[in-house]
């Protein structure tokens, strides 16, 4: 590939851009790791900074000081994205497998009957309404985990234009002349014929699960059922909350030892790690599922 | 891609696995979706839970005559639309800029790279991209009043109870989360475009700049409109999180800051008037109804393949 100097010149200009775009990108998340590693002290007097005075490590040192409500928060999220990523997982593609079947009687009606509750929902008042008197769920783990996210339109469309243009009738047809059940192929063939789609939805969904706050915020007062968001959400408008559950804490204790700022910001820092851990496994099919889906829902 | 076949009649027995198949999967949307379709009539009532929502008392348009008397309604229908415009605006035009440059590199693990560290910011949740605010916009030791103003000698601001600045804010925040994100799409369509294009446009002596204007320009344009079609089937919808998690819940900015979906979050949890907070969601849902159908018909017109039905 030959360039000339005008595209050179232009190609290292696209670089540069998009490093400083990159850096743009980055800089508030390193702003707040240096922060929580910054003396409190030092926070207060001169601010954040990305060359802190004084570093330190007493935000996670008071973090591990009360690591059980930590603890707990990070299990409650852990449980229930995975109980909401496998369940969603399955009952999207045990939908998506009939509907992609072109010989099923009522593909279409399912499809329709999918697709419309992209276009119109009743609203939240309604189904708040029916999740809090006819269904019971506040305060219970059910209501981190079933309204609104266990499946989608978009993404159980998603799921059903994979498996109906990369498995080909034919070989559910040979499978079912071999005397395979519907619930055979589906677990035997479809199922591992589409594994990139698993992974792009599953992908989808776990994020949605482990980034959500607004159920809680809805249908939990209890802070035992505190999944990480909303324990940091409750630490931002009541860092003492942290205090009141501290082994051998007595009443009015020192709040001034309390290095909230720093903490806060270690609480922050501790809400992206899996995220970013998990990142660069999945990016692939993160970028081939918004693709898909945005060029045809 | 199998050719579709007609649907032969086939007897129950072979229907009824499918059918048991899809049974769990349409049950939750039936509950999840369907049933709050229905309770719609909510809003015609002026519900009291001593008496159940199917013995209160109807009220005919009253809540909806009450909503739009107030300037609440005039408020939070304002600033959802002017967000979103700006949003769609501004977000289509990085998207695009980033997705160009991108497509420049030649280097394909350094597109990769730059790839993980844009999408990122949309990665995170709420909750964390309030505090990332909060640590540039907090006025004790916020890095904007004490790293920035300060030093340059410059007022410090109370960013919190400043209403005024909230729209610069919300759309920056907004681009930054999300603009990365929305560019992979077009990078993907730049990627699937033809390189002998471009290969005779260079022999015939056009720089990266006429290329980029008479080539990348006009085979985005499709994606371009179908894309910024489809967001504004969406304009009469909000990011809650956004627009109430980021600017703290503050009662000082909600002349900027309110958004539909704020307002019905507010009216039901916080001021307890359910038949407001009914009336603005029914509100929402057939404004945003009409929106979708109107846009998928302009789509059809434009493109049909990408047309939603």
């Amino acid at each position: 590939m030959i360039q000339t100097r005008g595209e050179r010149a232009f190609t290292v200009f696209s670089a540069v851009v998009m490093i400083l775009l990159t850096v743009f990108a980055f800089l508030p998340f390193l702003l707040i790791v240096i922060a929580s590693f910054t003396e409190e002290t030092a926070l207060i007097r001169n601010g954040y900074s990305f060359f802190p005075e004084h570093t330190s490590l007493e935000a996670y040192r008071y973090i591990k000081s009360s690591a059980y409500i930590f603890i707990r928060a990070y299990g409650v999220s852990f449980l229930v994205t995975i109980l909401g990523t496998a369940i969603g997982l399955l009952i999207t593609s045990m939908l998506a497998y009939p509907m992609s079947r072109s010989d099923f009687k009522y593909h279409n009606t399912l499809a329709f009957v999918v697709f419309f509750t992209m276009l119109f929902s009743g609203g939240i008042v309604p189904s708040y309404i029916m999740w809090t008197q006819y269904f019971h769920i506040k305060n219970t783990l059910w209501a981190l985990i079933l309204p609104n996210l266990l499946a989608n339109g978009f993404n159980v469309l998603l799921v059903r234009n994979y498996f109906k243009n990369n498995v080909p009738l034919e070989i559910i047809e040979a499978a079912q002349i071999d005397g395979a059940s519907e619930l055979r192929t589906f677990f035997r063939i479809m199922l591992p014929l589409s594994m990139p789609v698993m992974a792009t939805v599953g992908m989808f969904m776990g994020l949605a699960y482990w980034n959500d706050w607004i159920n809680a915020l809805y249908f939990v007062s209890k802070p035992q059922l505190y999944g990480i968001q909303n324990l940091l959400m409750q630490l931002m408008s009541n860092i003492q909350f942290l205090n009141s559950g501290q082994a051998g804490s007595v009443l009015g204790a020192d709040t001034v030892s309390l290095p909230s700022t720093a903490v806060r910001m270690a609480m922050a820092v501790l809400g992206i790690v899996p995220v970013l851990f998990v990142l660069p496994f999945m990016q692939k099919y993160l970028t081939r599922g918004v693709v898909i889906g945005a060029v045809k829902g | 891609m199998t050719a579709r076949r007609k649907s032969p009649s086939k007897p129950l027995k072979k229907t009824l696995p499918l059918l048991i198949l899809a049974g769990p999967g349409l049950l939750y949307f039936l509950i999840n979706s369907y049933f709050p379709m229905f309770g719609v009539f909510i809003a015609f009532k002026d519900v009291n839970y001593a008496k159940g929502i199917f013995g209160s008392d109807w009220i005919g348009f009253k809540n909806f005559t009450f909503l739009f008397q107030t300037s609440d309604a005039w408020i939070m229908t304002r600033n959802t639309l002017l967000y979103n415009l700006a949003f769609i605006a501004l977000g289509t035009v990085v998207s695009i800029i980033i997705a160009i440059l991108m497509s420049e590199l030649l280097n394909k693990l350094y597109s990769k790279l730059f790839m993980t560290g844009l999408i990122l910011p949309n990665l995170i949740s709420m909750i964390v991209l309030s505090l990332l605010v909060f640590a540039f916009l907090n006025a004790d030791s916020g890095f904007v009043n004490h790293s920035i103003l300060r030093p340059l000698g410059l007022p410090e601001i109370n960013w919190y109870s400043e209403a005024k600045y909230w729209p610069y804010l919300l759309v920056l925040i907004q681009i930054w989360k999300t603009a990365g994100y929305g560019s992979i799409v077009y990078f993907a369509s730049i990627a699937g475009i033809d390189k002998s294009i471009y290969e005779s446009a260079k022999i015939d002596g056009a720089g990266k700049l006429k290329q980029i204007r008479m080539i990348t320009l006009p085979l985005l344009k499709p994606t371009i409109i179908v894309l910024v079609l489809m967001s504004m089937g969406r304009i009469f919808n909000s990011d809650f999180g956004l627009f109430y998690q980021v600017p703290m819940n503050s009662g000082a900015l909600y002349s900027t800051t309110q958004t539909i979906d704020t307002y019905v979050y507010r009216a039901l949890m916080q001021l307890n008037d359910i038949g407001m907070s009914a009336a603005a969601g029914l509100y929402q849902s057939l404004v945003g109804f009409a929106l979708v159908l109107t846009v998928n018909a302009i789509v059809k017109k434009v493109n049909p393949e990408n047309a939603l039905f």
